[in-house]
């Protein structure tokens, strides 16, 4: 099989705008990762020691079963409850929750990290609960974790291939699409790769800048 | 818990009647694990007297102030301030054990300067000052401001409104906590070792921003602290500390000059000997 410039250019289109899903649903996916993530990571430190178990388990049980399987799980399951959702919108809410057992542990580390004088001065002053939370610890922990929060979003991108399994037209699902109906596949996942390649890099390069600006302080 | 509600029980006042004002520590136990720090601590301090804590280090005085700043829990008897017990609350004729909402309400009183500063570092000094007057009493930014401002005054620290705490010396940090813890209005100021942690020449321009504080209001005070000049010049009441219990007490003149207890003598000695 030789490569086929004519046949690569013509199939890039439909794979540049299966690239904008996949990102499309990476960002999204990490935004619900970052803020369902930072829940986790709240209520672990509940005064109901409950509360702080249950969600405990919930992240350990997130964590223990692969990305795929939740994937399937949201996309079979859900329409069985009644709640029907696109392929993409799915999508991104499994990769969010996946990422969320992740994200919550990091900023259960940086939670940890603020000194417990912190706390106690915030307890002295009597600020309330919510207050110490959003003026005085997360500024502090989530400061510090940036950059590790930032790795996680290249982790989801290169994983975002996984919501090919539930039909969302993302850039491995759009290459497969064009392979399948030419009978040639070389061309579409070698540019698949090499698009993937692209954009790591180029997030590489702005995760090391943003370690530069947040790291270490 | 069965100990400690009965404990408070035995203690129970009719309303009014231990609705004396100030602080009464009522056979206070205080264990962590196995290691017994308060056994049955008795010791009140009147509203508005300036008391001064000292002790060898380990002897339970950083504790007794947390204790009082609810930063710890009795494991039995009951501390009291201005009548109202710390660890429990009135529930129809029974005593429980304190909530939340009522641990908000008896802390309003207290204000507490820690050793190590804490100030709130992704605040401006301003901030610190405003945040809790704010969020807690209610106090519009203006009010804030204003009410911060005048306290960045007396310690000193116009100039640093807009500073950062890291910006700032040990000294000029510490005076900042000063003005945030009175901000609050407390009616009393716990002040644990303010100075332990300063370099030797920043420790003057903290004690005499307390001094002031000492001289100008009648906030209750209970301080730990191994400044003897200062303890001198501020206390009504100087109490020596031995293994959680008080092993003499009474004026600065009696307890620096002519000290009775031989570990009070011994102690003195140290701490001279250091400074
Ligand atoms: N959080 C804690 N956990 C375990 N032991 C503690 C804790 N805080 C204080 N202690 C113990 O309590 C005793 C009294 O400590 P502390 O009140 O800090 O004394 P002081 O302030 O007089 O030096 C010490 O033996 C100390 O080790
Ligand atoms: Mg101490």
């Amino acid at each position: 099989m030789i490569w086929d410039w004519h046949f690569a250019g013509s199939i890039l289109p439909d794979l540049l705008r299966g690239l904008v899903v996949t990102v499309e649903a990476t960002l999204l996916g990490y935004a619900v990762a970052l803020g369902l993530g930072l829940v986790w990571a709240i209520l672990r430190r509940s005064p109901s020691r409950i509360v702080g178990q249950v969600v405990r388990w919930v992240v350990e049980f997130i964590r223990s079963t692969p990305l795929l399987v939740q994937l399937f799980f949201l996309f079979f399951a859900l329409p069985a409850t009644g709640l029907t959702l696109s392929a993409l919108v799915t999508g991104v809410l499994g990769l969010g929750l996946h990422y969320s057992a992740y994200t919550s542990e990091v900023y259960r580390a940086g939670i940890a990290d603020v000194p417990v004088g912190q706390w106690e001065a915030a307890t002295a002053l009597n600020l309330p609960r919510r207050r110490v939370w959003a003026g005085v610890v997360l500024p502090q922990a989530v400061r510090k974790v940036i950059p590790t929060l930032a790795n996680y979003l290249i982790a989801m991108f290169k994983d975002s291939p996984l919501l090919l399994a539930i039909t969302v037209p993302e850039m491995l699902h759009s290459a497969y699409a064009v392979g399948a109906k030419s009978l040639r596949f070389l061309e579409p996942m070698t540019i698949v790769g090499v698009l993937f390649v692209i954009v790591s890099v180029l997030s590489s390069f702005l995760l090391r800048r943003l370690e530069f600006r947040y790291g270490n302080n | 818990m069965a100990t400690t509600d009965s404990a408070a029980d035995a203690v129970l006042p009719e309303d009014g009647a231990a609705g004396t004002d100030g602080i009464r520590f009522d056979g206070v136990v205080k264990r962590f694990g196995d290691n017994v720090v308060l056994r049955e601590l008795d010791f009140s301090v009147a509203a508005g007297e300036r008391v001064t804590l000292i002790g060898p280090s380990g002897s339970g005085k950083t504790t007794i102030l947390r204790l009082l700043m609810t930063l710890e829990k009795v494991d039995d008897g009951v501390i009291w301030v201005d009548g109202r017990s710390l660890s429990h609350m009135r529930r129809g004729d029974r005593l429980v054990p304190a909530d939340e909402k009522y641990l908000r309400r008896v802390r309003s009183d207290i204000g507490m300067v820690f050793q190590q500063f804490n100030l709130f570092p992704n605040m401006s000094v301003l901030r610190n000052v405003t945040e809790a007057p704010v969020h807690v009493l209610g106090l519009s930014k203006d009010e804030a401001v204003e009410r911060a401002r005048e306290l960045l005054e007396l310690v000193g620290l116009s100039d640093k409104a807009d500073a950062h705490p890291g910006a700032l010396s040990g000294g000029q940090q510490q005076r900042v906590a000063i003005a945030r813890a009175l901000a609050m209005r407390p009616k009393i100021l716990l002040q644990d070792e303010v100075t332990s942690a300063l370099d030797p020449e920043l420790v003057a321009g903290v004690l005499d921003v307390l001094r002031d504080i000492a001289n100008e209001t009648d906030i209750t005070m209970l301080c730990v602290t191994h400044e003897m000049g200062f303890a001198r010049d501020v206390s009504n009441r100087v109490l020596m500390f031995d293994q959680g219990q008080i092993v003499e007490e009474g004026t600065p003149e009696k307890i620096f000059s002519e000290p009775e207890n031989q570990r009070t003598q011994d102690f003195l000695h140290a701490v001279l000997d250091q400074h």
